[in-house]
């Protein structure tokens, strides 16, 4: 039976410095998105028909590497309905390739948004055809000769690392970026410490979130004003559009890209400039509308991965008392055969440099490889999961080696609440949080203290028992400067988010959202916080749906990405709200002859606050006065009711030199606990008690919130047990879809239950931290659950982040295997 | 004397929420594509190619059924209901209700499907408990939620809660 349970043990309120009453805030409002989802009656890009659009099919590769010898699409085009194609040649003449992030030699790559000469990974797209029905444009794709020259594949990052094959030539190596981050002196830690245990290997899997609509747009060309219009899906529009206009040949504004509905995101929809691409061209050749909707087993394929990641050669410092002092690591990155947002990830997970923990000394040696993989694509937790992930792997093994509780053991090296704000060895700050308060209501919901007798009862049964604790942060609102410790020349710093608010015609509130919601119930927040500013309930607020780029309400980072709408979203549309706010204010007094202090904005009025019932002005008449009856406004006073509001949060700069600052502004924590049972016949792992604690400090509506946590605690759990893209030495995908590749169903789940605290952010402006991808603390539990069983069984060494029964199964056959992996040198 | 060539299209004639519907449709045609891209209901989603996912449920003569895996030439002279038809009159049923007071949508991509498949749920078992609604749903997929505001979402309007 699952069981969910609501807890609020405790309620910490630290430096609390949130600017509004809790009024609509912090109420779990049922979201007024469902209205329509609930019906059918979303609107999804696939929703959407044009006269004489066109459907689109990509040729894709069947190699994992191979050049490209011909191709001949001539059978294809004789097809009746089918209204033209697109190929790799074409493409590399009316485009530039992508703008690339790396510095040498990833910085040499090219890649375009068709394959041009070569493939790199099966399922790239060689060619595409576009005919009047989606059955038509498969038949002509299959039509479509291509020629392949099989070369070598490299499914491995470290036989990458080689360069004996290398992918694109171009940058002669399949190294597309490489540094040391130093910070502290780990080789005087190490010296000192009391113990050192080495780990040599531990490994990060492949999988992703596989939102479930797949990726697609409806493209129009406007051949008059050489405009494109895409109706899409793209979770992060502003930078997808710094991509794709460049590429095109074109200005950004040339490009408008609407959102409406999207089916799911987690990350997995911020690189889809290589197929957009393709489609504005095809519309711009064709003269007509184009659609294009992935096929599940292409986007598993050739879409988004999350990035695999491999630590090697790791040495942790442990004084006698059981205090971490620090750790080295080399980490080898895989990225699949294009870097696209990357190598942003070889920077992104040193925002949670520490983890959780006190450690100041710490050498993180890094590379990241191309493959013949898929591409990977920032992934929920996107690259901080797998540094987290190392962390936490670190403070199991390290505790179970020196026969330490490992419960203790994190209590002794959390970072304490009395430190915060606490600045991390390379300059970030952790805002607010109380970490062993967390742990301690995980603990009470899985009731630790029956573990030693709840295991006893299943060994009767002759089940091996496990408990585990993951703790995660969830760090929000990047400061895009961390770009330049990668490559110094990027122009990119700070972050910014728009929004933009007005007071309509007949009293109605409009706001307008820059962010790209996916599921996560923006509408209803941003009512919630506009009620509360402008005195008015949430109903009356109407927040549209979805990201139009030429309402003029984005900025240069708009999207839905990296935890950060509580901030940035959310403080865009506050500010928007207060100026609105200000100007009905003063719109009032002059109106009602009162002085400013004296007007108040409640229940849908500005009113005398104490005065007669009659000093009362509707909204509408405010609306009505600015709008459509101000002659009498004198020329000095021109309010506008309608403001558009720039959210950008301050970071300073980082130093390139150091690779310090502060890379990012929130820390949400997440403490999850597993109780896991494994049949020693089978492998098989089941979870059998599970609990999700989450701080993301002021939750603007919990539901949501508590929404998020089930969601983000499910793709762990998924990727934990059974999500993994597998591939065979050909460079094969063996998991392509959902049956070969697991996702968690309903009765897959185990009982979930989940508790908060709430330490609100000192620095956001609602005191709301972003949250949502804390998800990896489900991975870790679950990997130190396993590790625990284990122990009564030979006490393997859980070495990677997915183990399925094969793996525990092979585990418990030779859990040697896993221990010759660790090595502890005490003095 | 040859084969004759196989028909590539024809006629067929439904009754689709409570409305008679002739068509004629290629004979390769999914029913999902002919619901969503023919009849313009997209109400009704699709989010795999194996048949795993749920999305595209609708009911055939009263039956919970994945229309990915069916031709539309297959529903020939079948009652379908897809989730536009379940609030026909304008007002929510029960459980699109309660869906919405428990959370149990985020993106709302798999909800058609989920409503679909526990609707017909419903109408077998009124009060289901957890573990059967579980069962009832082992087909659905969801990315979101994990499944726990979905199940509640059920249950609770067997027990008349919600
Ligand atoms: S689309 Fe029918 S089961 Fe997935
Ligand atoms: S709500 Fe998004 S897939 Fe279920």
């Amino acid at each position: 039976m699952s069981t969910t349970t609501t807890t609020t043990p405790t309620v910490t309120e630290q430096q609390s410095t949130p600017t509004l009453e809790k009024g609509y805030i912090g109420q779990s409002i049922p979201r007024r998105e469902d209205k329509r989802l609930v019906q059918g009656l979303g609107t999804f890009f696939d929703d959407m028909r044009r006269h004489g659009m066109g459907y689109v099919h990509f040729v894709r590769s069947p190699y994992g590497h191979a050049k490209i010898v011909s191709i001949d699409v001539s059978k294809a085009l004789e097809l009746d309905g089918v209204y033209g194609t697109i190929t790799g040649d074409e493409v590399a003449i009316h485009t530039e390739p992508f703008f690339e992030m790396s510095v040498e030699p990833g910085a040499n790559i090219k890649d375009y948004a068709l394959a041009v000469g070569r493939v790199r990974h099966t399922g790239e797209p060689v060619a595409a055809v576009c005919a009047a029905t989606r059955e038509l444009a498969r038949d002509a794709a299959d039509l479509v000769e291509v020629e392949y020259d099989p070369l070598p594949v490299l499914v491995d990052a470290e036989e990458s690392l080689k360069d004996e094959t290398v992918l694109h030539d171009d940058a002669g190596s399949n190294v597309v970026w490489s540094g040391v981050f130093d910070w502290g002196d780990i080789d005087q830690a190490l010296a000192d410490a009391d113990h050192v245990v080495k780990i040599e290997r531990l490994h990060f899997h492949r999988f992703s979130s596989t939102p479930l609509e797949c990726a697609g747009a409806l493209v129009e060309y406007d051949k008059g004003t050489a405009e494109w219009t895409l109706h899409c899906n793209h979770q992060m529009p502003g930078v997808g559009a710094i991509w794709m206009a460049p590429a095109l040949r074109t200005g950004i504004d040339k490009l408008r890209f609407v959102t409406q509905d999207i089916g799911g995101g987690f990350g997995n929809k911020i690189c889809l400039h290589p197929q957009y691409v393709v489609l504005c061209l095809l519309a711009r050749k064709l003269g007509r509308p184009v659609q294009w909707t992935e096929w599940r087993t292409d986007q598993h394929t050739a879409n988004a991965h999350g990035n695999e990641r491999t630590f090697l050669d790791i040495e942790v410092g442990v004084m006698a008392d059981g205090t971490m002092t620090g750790f080295k690591v080399r980490a080898l990155d895989d990225c699949g055969a294009f870097p696209r947002y990357e190598p942003l990830g070889c920077i992104i997970w040193a925002q949670v440099t520490p983890g959780l923990y006190g450690w100041r000394n710490i050498r993180v040696d890094f590379t990241q490889v191309c493959t013949n993989k898929s591409p990977v694509s920032p992934n929920r937790g996107y690259s901080r999961m797998q540094h987290l992930w190392l962390t936490e792997r670190i403070a199991d093994i390290v505790a179970t080696e020196l026969g330490i509780d490992p419960v203790e053991f994190r209590k002794k090296n959390y970072v304490k609440t009395e430190q915060m704000p606490y600045e991390t060895p390379n300059g970030c700050v952790y805002d607010s949080g109380d970490y062993a308060a967390a742990l301690d209501i995980a603990l009470d919901l899985i009731d630790s203290g029956s573990i030693e007798d709840r295991r006893k009862e299943a060994a009767a049964r002759g089940k091996l028992l496990g408990f585990g604790i993951g703790s995660t942060l969830d760090s929000g609102t990047n400061n895009f400067g961390q770009s330049t410790l990668l490559n110094p020349d990027l122009q990119f710093s700070g972050n910014n988010e728009a929004a933009s608010v007005k007071l309509d015609i007949f009293g109605e509130v409009v706001v307008t959202l820059g962010t790209v919601p996916q599921g996560q119930g923006h509408e209803t927040t941003a009512a919630q916080v506009v009620a509360d500013i402008l005195g008015c309930s949430p109903e009356q607020v109407n927040v549209r749906r979805g990201h139009d780029t030429w309402f003029n309400s984005h900025a240069g980072f708009s999207g839905t990405y990296a935890s950060q709408f509580a901030f940035t979203g959310l403080g865009a549309v506050k500010g928007a709200a207060e100026l609105v706010r200000a100007e009905m204010v003063q719109l009032a007094a002059a109106v009602l002859q009162a002085p400013e202090e004296a007007i108040e904005l409640a229940d849908g009025f500005a009113r005398i606050k104490d005065g007669p019932e009659e000093a009362a002005l509707p909204f509408m008449a405010l609306g009505a006065i600015v709008n459509a009856n101000n002659a009498f406004l004198p020329p000095d006073f021109n309010p506008t009711l309608n403001h558009r509001y720039v959210c950008r949060p301050y970071f300073g700069m980082v130093d390139t030199e150091k690779k310090t600052g502060q890379l990012t502004l929130t820390y949400a924590t997440q403490i999850h606990a597993a109780v896991v049972e494994i049949d020693p016949e089978t492998g098989v792992v089941d979870v059998v008690d599970y609990a999700a604690v989450d701080d993301c400090g002021i939750r603007i509506n919990p539901q949501i919130v508590e929404g998020q946590v089930h969601g983000a605690t499910t793709h762990a759990l998924g990727a934990a047990l059974s999500e993994e893209f597998v591939y065979d030495e050909e460079g094969t995908l063996l998991t392509s879809n959902f049956y070969d590749y697991h996702v968690p169903h309903a009765l897959d789940m185990p009982p979930l239950k989940t508790g908060s605290m709430e330490s609100p952010s000192p620095v956001a402006p609602l005191g709301a931290k972003g949250m949502g991808e804390g998800g990896g603390g489900g991975i870790h539990c679950v990997c130190a659950a396993i590790q625990d069983a284990l122990g009564a069984a030979g006490k393997a060494i859980v070495y990677t982040s997915c183990n399925p029964p094969h793996r525990v199964w092979s585990m418990l056959q030779d859990p040697e295997a896993t221990r010759a992996n660790v090595s502890v040198v005490s003095k | 004397m040859g084969t004759p060539a196989p028909a590539r299209s024809r006629a067929i004639s439904l009754e689709v929420n409570g409305e008679a519907v002739e068509y004629e449709v290629p004979a390769r045609r999914l029913l999902v594509h002919f619901i969503r891209d023919d009849l313009g209901l997209t109400g009704t989603h699709v989010g795999c190619d194996t048949g795993n996912c749920g999305a595209c449920t609708v009911h055939v003569d009263g039956v919970s059924v994945k229309s990915c895996m069916l031709l539309a030439v297959q529903a020939d002279g079948t009652r379908i209901a897809t989730v536009e038809g379940l609030a026909a009159d304008g007002e929510l049923t029960a459980l699109q209700r309660s869906f919405n007071e428990h959370h149990a949508l985020q993106c709302g991509y798999c909800t058609p499907g989920m409503l679909m498949s526990a609707t017909a749920l419903l109408e077998q078992n009124p009060h289901p408990n957890e573990d059967e609604v579980r069962v009832a749903l082992q087909g659905n997929i969801c990315r979101c939620t994990g499944y726990v505001n979905i199940v509640e979402a059920v249950v609770a309007v067997g027990e008349g809660t919600s």
